[in-house]
């Protein structure tokens, strides 16, 4: 039977004020059901305040074969980086 | 000073009566917990068994306090037998097949959801509170128990004959969360605990919203089992029990 319900992504709020973050998936009939396994399967240590289902199908990745040609380049432009700033220790942890 | 005695064993009871009913049923949908259809079902089956036990901590917790000879919960919940046992027949009904179980949950949160409503107002402020913090458990069993008899019930024609055969047969057992005795009506009087009857209105107008709306005929009224409530129980319980109570019968007060 399971095999026959859609697959879909879940993102948990954990509080106010933070993003949505994917937790896993799970499978459900509609966006209805899927919340409640949501709930039951994610939230059950007090995780979140909020639960965003999204259709598995529904998300376009990229491709791990481009992994070289989407990432790479950005690893050699290290001026990108904030690294070369000193930071006073009472900023604390960035 | 006799009515005091006899309010305290009535509250007592009334507490047994409440306690023992999430008890049994916690205990029958944990039987659920590594065979239920699906792996999201299964965890929600074992929440709600959770939840079920954690009222049942409160329940009888309260009963050994009331009661005042010593017993806590646990000795309440694995050291009587079967006659002292006060759960409504309808929650010591075996579990069946998914939807038989969903029925049988279905049945119980449309009375449990209203009752709880009304212990909110309670006389007793430690009923009250009890009542406060399982009815935000209960509210989402019964959105949860609702919503899957709907989706069963007009559902599949396989799914359809499940549920108005689970209903069929479990309708027998609901009149008695609405029949009440010298107890009832003891603790009702003092404005501790609702009149059974007085759940009847909201029960019954649930059930029928949810029934007609999952496609199901509801039973006429007929005959009602009753006497779970007095400790007049099937056969069933008995065999639960000793699966239930096994380890603290066999090696009483063992920890680990």
């Amino acid at each position: 039977m399971s095999s026959e319900w859609p697959l879909w992504e879940i993102f948990i709020r954990g509080q106010h004020g933070l993003n949505h973050r994917h937790v896993g998936s799970l499978h459900a009939p509609d966006a209805e059901m899927a919340v409640k396994h949501a709930r039951d399967v994610y939230t059950r240590r007090n995780e979140g305040v909020s639960i965003w289902v999204v259709p598995s199908n529904a998300i376009t990745a990229s491709s791990p074969s481009e992994k070289g040609p989407l990432f790479e380049p950005s690893n050699a432009k290290v001026y990108r980086h904030p690294t070369f700033f000193d930071i006073p220790d009472e900023v604390g942890k960035m | 000073m006799s009515v005091a005695l006899d309010l305290d064993v009535a509250l007592f009871e009334g507490l047994c009566r409440l306690g023992d009913s999430t008890l049994v049923l916690g205990h029958r949908v944990s039987e659920w917990c590594g065979h239920a259809p699906v792996l999201e079902e299964d965890i929600a089956l074992a929440n709600v068994a959770l939840d079920l036990i954690g009222q049942t901590q409160m329940w009888l917790g309260l009963a050994g306090e009331v009661e005042g000879k010593g017993r806590d919960a646990d000795a309440l919940a694995f050291r009587r037998d079967v006659w002292d046992f006060r759960n409504l027949l309808l929650v010591e009904r075996p579990n069946g097949d998914f939807g038989q179980t969903l029925m049988r949950q279905f049945l119980f949160d449309a009375w449990h959801q209203p009752m709880l409503k009304a212990l909110e107002g309670s006389g007793d402020p430690r009923i009250a509170a009890i009542a406060a913090k399982a009815g935000r458990e209960v509210a989402y069993h019964l959105e949860r128990s609702a919503d899957l008899v709907i989706r069963l019930g007009d559902g599949t024609a396989e799914s359809h004959t499940r549920m108005q055969s689970a209903l069929d047969r479990l309708w027998p057992y609901t009149g008695e969360m609405m029949m009440a005795d010298d107890t009832d009506r003891a603790l009702a009087e003092a404005g501790i605990m609702p009149a059974p009857d007085s759940i009847r209105p909201q029960w019954e107008a649930l059930v029928t919203e949810v029934l007609s709306e999952a496609t199901l005929k509801t039973p006429d009224q007929g005959f009602m089992h009753k006497g779970g409530k007095q400790g007049t129980h099937s056969e069933h319980l008995g065999h639960m029990l000793a699966t239930m109570q096994w380890l603290q019968r066999a090696y009483p007060d063992a920890t680990w």
